[in-house]
């Protein structure tokens, strides 16, 4: 018998895999049958509030929670804090309380706050400011790297470019916020977890609780958002265990959209000053950067390590300062930290191009050379994609010298790369004797379509449609797999998947061949059949009924080093955009990305995914940002109406083009979470320039701002 | 949210008596678009909310001598949709640019007039006038949205109506009831506005146990054209960063008279009579109307970040007065 070994068949002869296929979850999720974390109400489950701080900086000096405890309503209490304590960010969480109705809980978070003191101290909340961190103490020097000659490189250098550019934090603003509903059964917990972690959580709640991790069940069916925010039990989800546990009912706690937003994650800011240096032909020769800004209380921020991105110049030298800033802490945002690097270096770039007098395209051509990850050649064929796309060559004008009129159009592009690498899975596949299949993994479908791409997996290696196979995650009692963030859940799952499904149905093929009389190397499963060559053996259903009355079960695990995935995607995004000179306002006209990434499995999907990150990247360089008072050292715009997120009005013209010759297909599954959602900030900011021929070197790109910019002040 | 008593009057007169229960310590119920904010903020704790929707007088749109009266609680969907409404361009231009349906269908014109500021320091619970400890928070803080004009004294926060610069600009009054429950009177909507000097003056004449009723509008007429320009961020729901209502009287191509309002600008609706002497007289050109946007904003005082809403403002106006000619072009 030959070899029999892992691989996806043949690209020309897949009959679900690469097709768009609509997600198999859309229709309970439009209609509202999807349940979330945030539904689960099960009978007697009471209504959880949190007490926060208003201050920044303080020291909690009262907390009386006896009181509380004894009013209407209220069946449990919890302390975050205890006097003493230091207060480090306005809405670190203070206490909790759990009523029986909501109104009751609101009165008893009412009364404790008003028993509740402080003593207020020095905030810093000026994450921008480098001075005035320095003179507040509030920096600390994060690491140099050096490469080359830069002094030299500077001095011989044709052409130089000094300039600032920034970014400033936002928040996930995960439309279901963080939370969990926890419900204790005897000494057992169950939890319903807004998470990316199924497998991972478990043993966070059990070590605080003083119980074993087998006694707890996390379960996450569906999820409003999580952007890399949501690998945690976090304390709030320990403060609803503990307070089910004293009220001997089950609680939810959902953090209210203030709080969700001060405490739920940031993303880091970063604020650059770059001198950049090319030779005549455009070529970069050096770069030489400064870099500051914060991921909350403890300094930190953007990492130096990959400036700047995604090149390696011949001469480099930069350095890194992190601010420790009173704000709620930094958590992973989608990507992290490619936006903000891209979005601090491409535009300097794209500034030194025009000092060279160079159209950006040609320029950024240019210097494929330098690109990390060996993907020069890539980026070429999808440079040259979008540019047709976009019609680059036609549009394109120096910076500044378009139409005349109020409205200034201008084109903009930026480039990326992610690793998207397999993570690790286990799932369990059962092939029933009825012909029924279904799998089992501690995975969690976040949004990104999991479930379908694990059926579109399963249904195209046994040759059924999506609706023969069925697959059941977002329990930590399944296999476990991998927390879903860093793109590397669609590899995971997809290669054990693949790997089970294969051995499976290797199995049943020894057994048809066994009792048909055939040779089993010549068989194959299509179209609910068992065929050898083109002769139907069996059906799909006979086939399994050879298994007897036990069903088939097969471990799948992964990463394998098989060829079924691999790593390092990039693409590019190129804008056009209109710049209203008199209002500042930036609108979207078109948006162009071309993105390798490896083999697809569902086209509708990947596309969504460039989608939701196109939208995502215009939302944080044109909107979003979230804004500290220095006076209070409060985050002034935490809700909806003044945390400005885009509508689809807004995004203009989006064009998802997959880079798919075969040389991508033949490099197997790779993550696609992340890449789109990185240089969306570099191009539209490059777009912007182009338009008006002033850079506005902070994103995001406001109306105020861009007005600044354009009256030659600071933006 | 606080408890409060819900009271539902059936007529004016029970409202203005329910309303006067608790003097200072009552809240309207219209739409509710923005009374719910409020309330569960926190920002207010009425001991009585008083709704006014089952009251059937202050429904609908009717003609009357000289014009027509609209019922406070119209919706700005039943706006959009009016037939008696359809020649005050500007105010179908505010309605539509809400953009929200939800809003759309649940907000009223009474309700918009008497929105209170969005200003993030009052509704983050500093008062009306943003202070801590005395101090305004709002004049070297966080004032990019705040006001440019008539912010000299304590308020800087901005008037948060839609409506109201473009139903200045008609000439639009107001009928206020109460406090007696017989007691109406009419008011120029110009004059219905305050810049409150202290936190609990609030941002209209309105007194307890007043309310506004029904908005008049006079007669329309051949030479009169009105324009509403709004400058918004997002094509959501969002709120103008400075908007411009203008209603003119022109003949033989000359405006004869010009009644200019910006909006979002200052902590009432801000008349601009410089802006309309600077076109009467004139034709409406880019050149004439780029003059009233300049008039309209000689005089601002921005604060330490919002000097980028003069220029904003200065647009609204420009646009506006194009608009309201059919002469703008070339932008959204």
């Amino acid at each position: 018998m030959a070899e029999r070994k892992f691989g996806w068949g043949k690209r020309s002869e897949n009959v679900l895999i690469g097709k768009s296929i609509p997600r198999i979850d859309a229709a309970v999720k439009a209609t509202g049958a999807a349940k979330y974390t945030a539904d689960t109400n099960s009978k007697g489950t009471l209504f959880a509030r949190l007490l926060t701080s208003r201050y920044a900086h303080a020291k909690l000096t009262a907390l009386d929670l006896e009181a509380v405890g004894k009013m209407p309503g209220v069946k449990a209490v919890h302390a975050f804090k205890e006097v003493g304590d230091e207060i480090r960010w306005e809405g670190e969480l203070i206490a909790a309380v759990a009523a029986e109705r909501a109104e009751q809980a609101d009165d008893a978070i009412k009364a404790l706050e008003k028993a509740t003191k402080f003593e207020v101290l020095e905030h810093f909340v000026d994450e921008a400011d480098l001075a005035a961190a320095k003179a507040a103490e509030r920096t600390k020097g994060l690491g140099k790297a050096n490469k080359g000659n830069v002094e030299e490189a500077l001095k011989t250098a044709d052409a130089v470019h000094k300039g600032y550019y920034g970014i400033h934090t936002i928040s996930h603003m995960c439309l279901e916020p963080h939370g969990a509903h926890c419900e204790w059964k005897g000494d057992d917990l169950d939890v319903h977890l807004s998470t990316q972690s199924v497998s991972g959580t478990p043993g966070q709640f059990a070590e605080p609780l003083e119980i074993d991790a087998s006694n707890v069940t996390v379960t996450a069916n569906y999820e409003g958002g999580g952007f890399g925010s949501k690998f945690q039990a976090d304390e709030w989800g320990i403060a609803a265990a503990k307070m089910a546990k004293k009220a001997g009912r089950p609680v939810r706690l959902m953090l209210d959209r203030a709080t969700e937003l001060k405490v739920g994650g940031t993303r880091p800011s970063g604020f650059i000053e770059v001198t950049v240096a090319a030779s005549a032909d455009g070529k970069v020769v050096a770069w030489d950067s400064t870099h500051w800004g914060t991921a909350g209380i403890g300094g930190g921020g953007v990492d130096v390590g990959q400036l700047p991105y995604p090149f390696d110049f011949p001469n480099l030298s930069k350095a890194q300062v992190g601010i420790a800033c009173n704000v709620g802490p930094n958590r992973a945002w989608r990507a992290p930290p490619h936006p903000q690097l891209c979005a601090i270096t491409q535009p300097a770039l794209d500034d030194l191009a025009d000092k060279l007098k160079m159209d950006s395209y040609d320029f950024f051509m240019k210097n494929l050379e330098f690109t990390q990850h060996g993907k020069g050649e890539v980026y070429a064929e999808e440079m040259k994609i979008a540019a047709k796309e976009i019609d680059w060559k036609k549009k394109w004008h120096p910076r500044g010298k378009g139409a005349a009129g109020p409205v200034k159009q201008g084109l903009g592009m930026a480039l990326h790369t992610w690793g998207g690498g397999a993570g690790a899975c286990n799932c369990t596949l059962k092939i029933h004797p009825d012909g029924a299949v279904e799998s089992f993994l501690g995975s969690q479908d976040i949004g990104t379509g999991t479930r379908t791409i694990i059926c579109i997996t399963m249904a195209e290696t046994f040759g059924l449609p999506l609706e023969g196979v069925k697959v059941n995650l977002g329990s930590s009692k399944y296999p476990a797999s991998a927390p879903s963030g860093g793109s590397i859940t669609v590899g995971g799952v997809s290669g054990a998947h693949r790997r089970a499904a294969q051995t499976a149905l290797w199995k049943l093929f020894d057994l048809v061949a066994a009792k048909y009389k055939v040779e089993p190397d010549g068989l194959t499963a299509k179209d609910g059949n068992i065929l050898n060559g083109k002769d139907k053996v069996c059906t799909w259903k006979q086939a399994c009924a050879l298994l007897g009355q036990m069903p088939l079960e097969v471990q799948g695990k992964g990463p394998e080093k098989d060829g079924l995935t691999s790593e390092r995607v990039g693409g590019v995004q190129m804008v056009d955009l209109s710049v209203d000179t008199e209002t500042g306002l930036v609108r979207i006209n078109k948006f162009v990305s071309v993105q390798d990434c490896g083999m697809i499995l569902d086209e509708l999907t990947a596309k969504s995914q460039v989608l939701g990150g196109l939208i995502m990247g215009i939302s944080y360089a044109l909107t979003e940002e979230q804004i500290m008072d220095n006076k209070t050292g409060r985050y002034i715009n935490a809700d909806l109406l003044n945390y400005k997120l885009p509508r689809i009005g807004d995004v203009g013209e989006l064009v998802a083009i997959m880079y798919q010759p075969d040389s991508e297909y033949d490099r197997g599954v790779i993550g696609l979470g992340e890449p789109p959602v990185i240089a969306p900030g570099a191009a539209i900011s490059n777009a912007v320039a182009n338009a008006i021929g002033v850079r506005v070197p902070v994103l995001p790109l406001t109306p105020k701002r861009v007005l600044d910019a354009l009256k030659g002040g600071q933006a | 949210m606080s408890s409060f008593e819900y009271a539902s009057p059936r007529t004016e007169a029970e409202a203005a008596e329910m309303l006067a229960a608790h003097a200072g310590q009552t809240a309207i119920l219209a739409g509710g678009t923005d009374l719910h904010n409020l309330l569960r903020a926190g920002v207010i704790a009425p001991r009585r909310v008083v709704d006014l929707k089952n009251i059937s007088s202050l429904q609908g749109v009717s003609m009357v001598s000289g014009g027509l009266m609209v019922g406070a609680l119209t919706t700005l969907d039943e706006i959009l949709r009016h037939p008696l409404l359809t020649p005050y361009q500007s105010l179908l231009q505010v309605a539509d640019a809400v953009h929200s349906i939800q809003i759309q269908a649940q907000g009223t014109l009474g309700g918009d007039l008497c929105h209170l500021p969005n200003c993030w320091y009052y509704r983050n619970g500093y008062g009306l006038l943003g202070k801590e400890k005395g101090e305004s928070l709002v004049a070297g803080g966080r004032n990019q949205f705040h006001a440019i004009l008539g912010n000299q004294g304590p308020a800087k926060f901005v008037s948060a109506s839609r409506f109201a610069p473009s139903l200045i600009a008609w000439g639009a009054q107001v009928r206020i009831v109460g406090p007696d429950p017989d007691q109406s009177a009419m008011v120029p909507l110009e004059h219905f506005y305050v810049t409150p000097k202290s936190p609990n003056q609030g941002v209209t004449i309105l007194q307890p146990g007043q309310f506004v009723s029904h908005i008049w509008l006079p007669e329309i007429h051949d030479e009169l054209a009105s324009a509403s320009y709004e400058v918004l961020q997002l094509e959501g729901l969002d709120w103008p960063l400075a908007s411009a209502g203008v209603c003119l009287t022109t003949s033989a191509g000359i405006v004869r008279e010009a009644r200019i309002v910006l909006g979002h600008v200052a902590p009432t609706p801000w008349v601009s009579h410089e802006a309309a002497l600077a076109l009467v007289g004139q034709s409406v050109t880019d050149d004439s109307a780029a003059s009233a946007g300049e008039a309209a904003v000689a005089a601002a005082t921005p604060l330490s970040e919002n000097e980028y809403k003069v220029q904003i403002a200065r647009t609204a106006v420009k646009r506006a007065v194009l608009r309201a000619m059919h002469l703008l072009q070339g932008v959204s």
